[in-house]
């Protein structure tokens, strides 16, 4: 009895340093919010495209093929930080590479785009946000890996690192395409 | 050794197993909880994509706005850019664009389940204030009872034994020994 009671507060404090430990140490971003949308239909929209406003364009267009849905604008300033990755993505021809400008103007946006390069194969323009909220676009820059069926297969919030393109998408749209 | 001590020793032993066992379990339930949330299934989104919904009138989006009804239910959703804000407290871009869906939910004459069930279909289960009753969130509702439970338990086991040592049985050798010793000082 008596060592129970030095026991146990030690062993509640091991419990507690555990855990934290564990979140600590497992490197997971609270910002970062799972995604339910993983294993789903990518959802439908039909959106005008950028430069030309009179075409639409829809994911239907990728059925069939293995593809990434980049959610960027040019108010973001980590879209910035990932925009080498995507120009050597792009270069890569590895994958078509597709832009969803979110909450943009349009001018500003091609603007952005003549500056830094046009890694993206085609990009739709979403100025009001209703198609994002369909993806559940929280922040940007976002990127969905959808396979052939139009399932959604990965996300990735925030700026595209080397790692992650190296480690994850790349590996994933290989295994995706086979 | 007397009866009472063996008795004693032995609830102890039992105690302590019994411990040992729901601080085992407690510890498993919360490495279980952490480690699943990582990957939460949440509904699918059967419903219309939600950019087909039309926007309200001004008038009806002005009623919709002050009625109670919304301001509960932007009172129990998560901002997801400043995530420790409700949408109604935000003041973030996000948040009024999610103030805006769940208007045009409500014009659409969606319920406030069905709304929630949207919201969470695209953002997990994090949009909601109020965690759903669901086996995987059992370790978040039940755990504050069962460590309430536990606490309580620690308290009856250590005051009965301060009760039991308080009164413990002295006898007449041991006092004349300490008297014997109290008189040589």
């Amino acid at each position: 009895m008596r060592s129970l009671r030095f026991i146990l507060p030690a062993l509640a404090f091991a419990v507690i340093a555990v855990l934290m430990l564990v979140a600590l140490i497992s490197g997971r971003d609270p910002k970062e919010i799972p995604s339910p949308l993983i294993g789903k239909p990518a959802p439908a929209f039909t959106l005008p495209l950028l430069a030309q406003t009179d075409q639409s364009w829809s994911p239907d267009k990728m059925r069939g093929q293995v593809w990434l849905l980049n959610v960027w604008a040019s108010w973001c300033a980590p879209c910035l930080v990932e925009h080498p990755e995507l120009l050597k993505l792009a270069r890569a021809k590895t994958l078509p590479l597709i832009g969803f400008n979110y909450k943009d103007e349009p001018g500003a946006a091609v603007a952005w785009l003549d500056k830094h390069g046009n890694p993206y194969t085609t990009i739709v323009a979403d100025r009001n946000g209703r198609a994002a909220f369909d993806y559940g676009v929280y922040g940007v820059p976002e990127t969905f890996l959808i396979d052939r069926n139009g399932t959604i297969r990965y996300k990735h919030v925030g700026p595209l690192t080397v790692d992650v393109i190296a480690n994850k998408l790349l590996p994933m749209a290989q295994a995706l395409a086979r | 050794m007397s009866a009472f001590t063996v008795i004693a020793k032995v609830s102890g032993a039992v105690g302590k197993c019994l411990l040992k066992r729901s601080v085992a379990a407690l510890i498993a339930g919360l490495l279980a909880c952490s480690l699943t949330s990582a990957a939460e299934p949440g509904p699918t989104p059967a419903d219309p994509p939600n950019s087909t919904l039309a926007d309200p009138s001004p008038e009806q989006a002005r009623e919709l706005l002050q009625s109670d009804r919304f301001r509960r239910l932007a009172a129990e959703l998560r901002c997801l850019v400043c995530q420790n804000q409700t949408l109604a407290d935000s003041n973030a871009d996000l948040a009024s664009d999610l103030r805006n869906e769940v208007l045009r939910q409500m014009s659409a004459g969606r319920d406030d389940t069905q709304i929630k069930d949207n919201l969470v279909a695209r953002y997990g289960e994090f949009v909601l204030y109020r965690p759903a009753y669901s086996g995987r969130n059992l370790a978040l509702w039940a755990g504050p009872a069962v460590l309430l439970a536990l606490g309580a338990f620690l308290v009856w086991r250590i005051s009965r034994a301060r009760r039991t040592s308080a009164s413990v049985v002295v006898d007449e050798a041991q006092l004349k020994r300490v008297d014997a010793r109290l008189n040589d000082l």
